[in-house]
């Protein structure tokens, strides 16, 4: 039953880790990046806290607290560097004109 | 089926719900259409799959020893995601980093017209804060 | 914990004069002591055990981090209820499984996100820790995004995923207003408990107006 339950554990973390590098590479915006990498460094953690869950340790449990504490600065100080530049090339322009934006209420 | 079993099948359950949770937060990340849709599915199926892990943890180890050191980390992500997503989400909101075109409506927008119209006929911004500040011309986010 | 509260508003405190510092020293301590325990109660987990030693550490560690690290005192309201604060984070653990499932499954479903909505919500409390309460605990249960905070008037901004119709954006406003109405059941102070009240008596007709109340007063 545990190589079972490894088994899906492993596919689904794999894939939530593919999706979310697939974010960081294509972007648009470095703020897409930034929160791919946020989930990218969430996903290591559970994949930390789930090895200790199967294989039955508590060894890693400081690792995923630093992991823990740490990864808001990491978010909160990139942030802080983010200007109008770095809008998606891709993405919409705001249009004050819009009738779509502008809402009925 | 001993209540140790029961234990360890909770066990699992809450592994797999948790590994479920992450992956369905890669796939908002890719499917989502803006930086702003995509800061909700970071967000909140994290939290909730982190809680899920923690507790397939303590399930299996059994001690509040572990218990105890597992509190900190559920305290440090749970209070420190929501400011990160408000500091994301404000530099996204700030930066354009949206599509406005799905927005159904958009209060803080209306506030913030309102705002530049009332300092350009010469009257004083009405607040602080949210409005003033993101009409900032150099373009970068004051903080 | 208090940034949520305090950034939105830039310059707000310019013009205030400078407090009486000796009556600031004297009840700074008492002011200071929740956040003093919660540390040395931070430290303690963190090394795993309750013991002398580690509460004695953490005492001292608390002040030099509450010393080094200044912040301005967050003003509690003094009154603290342990089953509304019970009812509360029942009500919180339950929404979270509820909005996280919910968002879990716009992310797989066929259907996707349609269309998103940015709405304002007039708090009705004034107290700069309810408020920031109200804003981690949105952050997390009905599945909004703090974009931005006007601290003066209590606004907060929120970014709503997937919510299309004037309806939803309603549900929404009244969803966040009862959880700042239970979160001052629990710890805010009378005249919040008071005022919130009145606010869900009243109902969305008179409370919660499309456009909100105190705009172009010109505070």
């Amino acid at each position: 039953m545990t190589s079972i339950l490894y088994i899906a554990a492993t596919i689904l973390f794999v894939g939530a880790g593919l999706l979310a590098l697939y974010r960081i590479v294509r972007g648009p915006s470095i703020l897409d990046r930034l929160i791919a990498s946020d989930v990218m460094l969430t996903t290591l953690m559970l994949v930390i806290g789930a090895d200790m869950a199967i294989n039955g340790h508590t060894r890693s449990i400081p690792v995923m607290l630093v992991l823990s504490a740490i990864a808001t600065f990491a978010t909160v100080s990139v942030t802080r560097y983010v200007s109008k530049q770095d809008r998606a090339i891709t993405g919409v322009e705001r249009q004050p004109q819009d009738p779509l934006a502008k809402g009925d209420s | 089926m001993t209540f140790d079993d029961v234990l360890d099948l909770l066990a699992a359950v809450g592994l797999l719900l948790g590994a479920f949770l992450s992956l369905a937060a890669g796939v908002g990340l890719v499917r989502f259409p803006d930086a702003l849709s995509r800061l909700h599915a970071a967000t909140k199926p994290q939290i909730l799959g982190l809680i899920f892990i923690v507790a397939a943890i303590a399930l299996m180890s059994r001690s509040w020893s572990t218990l105890l050191a597992l509190a900190p980390i559920l305290v440090f992500q749970m209070l420190t995601a929501p400011i990160s997503a408000h500091m994301v989400g404000r530099a996204g909101y700030r930066t354009g980093n949206f599509n406005a075109d799905i927005l159904h409506v958009d209060e803080l927008d209306e506030v913030i017209e309102r705002a530049t119209r009332d300092s350009a006929d010469g009257a004083a911004a009405p607040s602080g804060g949210a409005s003033g500040e993101r009409t900032d011309p150099s373009g970068a986010v004051p903080l | 914990m208090s940034d949520l509260a305090t950034d939105g508003s830039g310059t707000a405190e310019i013009g205030e004069p400078e407090p009486v510092v000796h009556r600031e020293l004297h009840w700074r301590i008492w002011v200071q002591l929740p956040l003093i325990v919660l540390i040395v109660l931070l430290w303690m987990l963190l090394w795993g055990t309750f013991s002398l030693f580690s509460f004695v550490t953490g005492v001292v560690v608390a002040f030099a981090v509450t010393r080094v690290f200044y912040l301005p005192p967050v003003e509690l309201s003094g009154r603290f209820n342990p089953f509304w604060f019970a009812v509360f984070l029942g009500r919180f653990a339950f929404d979270l499984v509820v909005v996280a499932f919910q968002v879990a499954f716009q992310a797989i479903g066929p259907r996707g996100i349609r269309r998103n909505s940015v709405i304002a919500v007039d708090l009705v409390t004034r107290s700069d820790f309810i408020m920031t309460l109200t804003a981690v605990a949105i952050s997390l249960i009905p599945g909004s995004i703090v974009v931005e905070v006007d601290r003066r008037q209590s606004i907060l901004y929120l970014h709503l995923l997937n919510v299309g119709d004037d309806n939803a954006v309603t549900r929404t406003r009244l969803k966040v207003l009862s959880v700042e109405r239970s979160l001052v059941r629990a710890l805010g102070s009378m005249a919040d408990v008071r005022d919130t009240g009145v606010l869900a008596r009243s109902g969305p007709a008179a409370g919660i107006p499309a456009v909100h109340p105190r705009e172009g007063a010109g505070s």
